[in-house]
């Protein structure tokens, strides 16, 4: 038998959208096989269907040449299929260990044989280099550790057929080169995975074959060795894609927001998350933050917007001093804020689309009258940011917010915060999760801003992203700012020195 | 067909449903727990639970409207919080000390004159039910102290001044009880008393029901119009859903939890004005130490219209009515204690039930669609005849 998965003409429907239409899917023993499309096109769900977590209403999954089906997770694992969600599903008041053994405990007289799994954790750890600490708590670990405990997971469990959904989203630009090393090698032992992600360079790093979906259709399978990276964008957007942004010449006016000496302290150990940090964002400028993942960006945004105190230091915002104002009367001031942790602090997941994307409008005249919501309004406006921003969903503005893709999700919140037309714009990894289409466009909006004489702060993690639409870099390392840098004048390697830590420059 | 499904996919249908399912299984159970304690008489027993109120007829029916008054309150206590994220258990306390402060203004504030003795009763009871639960909200938002704990405590220390208030102040040593309240502070009947009466020879033998049945509706609605039209329920349910992303959106958290937690205690305690404000052949406030059971049952309440104020009214009508039905079976030999068993054991599995209530639709749904397929299959295989 050459494949070890079929997937066989799957259609899966959910109210109001065909998320999956007639879509086949096969699968080599020891391949890397990429799923590409964009934010909605159904790629989690037809992985989520494979895993067993939705029964399709049409088609059939074949293992191994015959006929399967997989009721529920623990059917999939049974067959040997192990899948790491884009948002993951860890136990955040258990330890790593516990985490990885959960489900399929080993017990002797009722009591857990937690040495066994232990030696048998380290031991896959080892191997692969998923360098974990088995006592740490999920919730005091980062994403990139949460997702090698994922990946431990399904090698603890014996998985031969590995899902990854979205992997590389969270992750530093250090953690996907460790990850796609490790996924070579798994497939090189025989293993077979499936692989989700929006960046096409990981694709043609680590993919053998490559499937496309559109708006729930099957498009093609592709090689990747054949294929340039154009023409797969194009397959899966249907249009031509120009991820090189046309900017106009800066013209800096005014401060906006001003940082003086910030000082926040760190929630483990008496180092300073963010140390004595000073620096000025302009109007008509885009000012990224680079640095690696957990050097203090994301204590200083949420200093800067008030979700945390401070220990030192003082903002201002076009000249007031913010330093102890509420987070609303920032936001009425002119900030916005595109969050780090779109599930835990962008959106009220449970709320309805359209009641997300008024979440920083709904006490303006506009939205309310005397305390009572206007709901025409509301819907009149929601409607208008999901046509512009093309955020796609099976119900409209009426969708629960938690059934939307991720990509989507993402999309209603930079869609909010862009609408908000604020003074300065404050964006955690705006696009992390987005696709090519959609990437391109929310550029274009940052920079819009910035022509229009706004200011914005952008701390991505992406160095193209960073490379490409800023004008100015300040990079972050171990909670100071080391370098102030143009972008024009400084090189990615050069960048990336900095990054670092073994090269320092002048601020200016 | 089609229109069969397309009702399904309805949320507030699905939730009906769900709601009227639990009852059935809990009405089993109820069934199943009548045969094990005494089953030659399970069948006549559950037929009496069954008729509920209606056993005797219109003043039946209107005792039920009586003692849901103060379920409708507590529910949407219970309900209201939930909504908002909180577990308020401590409606209990909060009612008995509305209660009271109710009683005790009926009976000693004798200088106000009609409708604004008992008018100002009530308030008196729905600021201090308030009060009694500023405390926990206060402990929650600041302390983060949880607020199933502080509730808790706040029940026994209510129970136990309520207590010590009544047999200080308001005590009727001959009967045991508080004191009858003055007449300008019982509620008025409202034209009530023409529908909810038995004629016993001449005389008529009225229900207790008076027009706190209809404050209880009226303020149901209310409350739902608060949190489903106003920017201050937006903001309470946004904090109850998320209180990550209700900080991250400039909503003040802490005063929103106060707030709702404070609302929540001001429910129960009216309900507990509007059950103890009832006149000559109502109920008094009894010095026992038991916590109050209208209190704990708006949880159940709660539950079974899933949180939503205009469910309550008609759950907590539906809890008054099995319970009235629970009475009644006094006439066959039931142990009083037994039924409170069979009672506890409907209610509450009702309301539990509700935690599979996705299950349950389900299977309702898959039961239609396969109806469908069936009539589809028939109708091919009658075309290739
Ligand atoms: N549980 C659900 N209930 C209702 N609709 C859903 C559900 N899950 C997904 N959908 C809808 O199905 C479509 C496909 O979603 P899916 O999550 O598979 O997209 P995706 O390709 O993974 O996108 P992304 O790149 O943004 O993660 C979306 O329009 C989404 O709104
Ligand atoms: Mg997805």
């Amino acid at each position: 038998m050459e494949y070890v998965i079929e997937m066989l003409h799957i259609t899966k429907e959910f109210p109001g959208i065909i998320a999956n239409d007639d879509i086949t899917l096969q699968l080599k023993k020891g391949e890397i096989h990429a799923l590409l499309g964009e934010n909605g096109a159904g790629k989690s769900t037809l992985m989520s269907v494979l895993f067993g977590l939705y029964q399709p209403e049409k088609g059939t999954i074949r293992k191994d040449g015959v006929e399967v089906k997989i009721k529920d997770p623990n059917d999939a694992n049974g067959l040997g299929i192990g899948m790491v969600h884009q948002h993951f599903k860890l136990v955040h008041n258990f330890t790593v260990l516990q985490n990885i053994i959960l489900g399929v405990e080993t017990t002797k007289n009722g009591f857990l044989k937690m040495d066994e799994a232990r030696k048998k954790v380290m031991e896959l750890s080892n191997r692969y280099g998923l360098m974990v600490d088995p006592d740490a708590y999920i919730s005091d670990i980062t994403v990139g550790m949460q997702q090698r405990v994922e990946i431990l997971k399904m090698l603890y469990r014996n998985n031969e057929i590995l899902i990854f959904d979205e992997p590389t989203a969270v992750l530093t630009p250090q953690e996907i080169e460790e990850l796609m090393k490790i996924m070579k090698e798994l497939a090189s032992e025989g293993k077979s995975i499936l692989f989700i992600t929006h960046k096409l360079n990981e694709i043609k790093e680590v993919a053998d074959r490559c499937t496309v979906l559109r708006k729930g259709k099957y498009i093609d399978t592709i090689d990747v060795s054949e294929t340039s990276k154009e023409a797969m964008s194009e397959m899966m957007v249907g249009r031509k894609v120009d991820l090189q942004i046309e900017k106009a010449e800066i013209s800096v006016g005014a401060p906006v927001l001003e940082v003086k000496d910030l000082v926040v302290a760190s929630k483990q150990g008496s180092k300073k998350a963010v140390n004595h940090v000073s620096f000025k964002v302009s109007k008509g400028e885009i000012v990224c933050v680079a640095g690696i993942d957990g050097n203090g960006q994301s204590e200083l945004v949420y200093a800067l917007t008030g979700l945390s105190s401070i220990e030192g230091g003082q903002i201002l915002l076009n000249g007031e001093d913010i330093t102890r104002v509420s987070v609303r009367h920032r936001n009425k001031a002119g900030m916005s804020h595109i969050p780090e942790d779109r599930h835990k602090d962008g959106l009220v997941l449970d709320y309805s689309l359209q009641d997300n994307l008024i979440l920083k409008k709904y006490f303006t005249p506009g939205f309310q009258k005397n305390g009572f919501l206007r709901f025409r309004e509301a819907e009149a406006y929601a409607d208008k940011l999901i046509e512009k921003f093309d955020i796609r969903s099976g119900k409209g503005r009426e969708t629960e917010t938690r059934s939307m893709s991720g990509g989507n999700q993402q999309k209603a919140i930079v869609a909010r915060e862009i609408d908000l037309n604020p003074e300065i714009l404050i964006a955690v990894q705006p696009t992390r999760g987005l696709d090519v289409g959609a990437i391109e466009y929310i550029h274009k909006q940052l920079v819009t801003q910035r022509d229009e004489g706004k200011a914005v702060l952008l701390i991505s993690l992406e160095l193209d992203e960073v490379m490409n639409i800023s004008d100015r870099i300040l990079v972050m390392y171990e909670g100071e700012i080391v370098a102030d840098l143009d972008p024009k004048e400084v090189s990615v390697q050069e960048l990336g020195l900095y990054m670092a830590g073994s090269k320092r420059g002048e601020a200016r | 067909m089609k229109q069969l499904q397309s009702i399904l996919e309805k949320d507030s249908f699905s939730r009906t449903i769900s709601s009227i399912f639990s009852i059935l299984i809990g009405l089993l159970f109820g069934f199943i727990i009548l045969l094990v304690s005494n089953p030659t008489q399970a069948v006549d027993g559950f037929l009496i639970i069954l008729k509920g109120g209606f056993s005797t007829h219109a003043k039946g029916i209107g005792q039920v409207l009586y003692f849901a008054t103060p379920l409708i309150l507590t529910g949407l206590s219970v309900g209201f919080a939930f909504k908002t994220g909180l577990f308020n258990i401590g409606a209990p306390g909060q009612f008995i000390m509305g209660a009271f402060t109710a009683v005790y203004i009926g009976v000693k504030w004798t200088f106000l004159p009609a409708p604004w003795h008992w008018i100002v009763a009530l308030l008196g009871a729905t600021i201090v039910g308030g009060l009694w639960a500023l405390i926990p909200g206060i402990l929650k938002a600041y302390l983060n102290v949880h607020e199933v704990i502080a509730t808790i405590m706040m029940n026994y220390i209510g129970m136990y001044l309520a207590n010590f208030l009544v047999k200080s102040y308001i005590y009727d040593s001959k009967k045991a009880l508080s004191m009858n309240v003055a007449d300008t502070a019982v509620l008025p009947k409202a034209g009530l008393d023409k529908i909810f009466y038995n004629t016993m020879g001449t005389t008529k033998d009225l229900s207790t029901v008076n027009c706190g049945i209809f404050i209880a509706i009226i303020i149901a609605i209310i409350i739902y119009i608060i949190l489903n039209k106003t920017t201050f329920g937006y903001e309470l349910k946004a904090c109850g859903f998320s209180q990550d992303a209700s900080k991250y959106a400039g909503i003040n958290d802490k005063r929103n939890l106060v707030t709702s937690m404070v609302i929540s205690g001001m429910l129960a305690g009216l309900g507990g004005g509007l059950l103890y404000l009832s006149g000559g052949n109502g109920r008094r406030i009894k010095v026992v130490d038991v916590l109050a059971i209208e209190g704990f049952n708006g949880i159940p309440v709660a539950l079974l219209a899933l949180s939503n104020p205009i469910g309550t009214i008609f759950s907590a009508i539906f809890i008054s009515y099995i319970t009235q039905g629970g009475h009644y079976l006094q006439t066959l030999n039931f142990v009083p204690e037994v039924i409170d068993i069979i009672i506890a054991c409907i209610i509450y599995f009702s309301a539990f039930s509700l935690f599979f209530k996705d299950y349950i639709f389900r299977f309702i749904k898959n039961r239609v669609q396969s109806m469908e397929e069936k009539k589809q299959e028939r109708l091919e295989d009658g075309g290739e005849e």
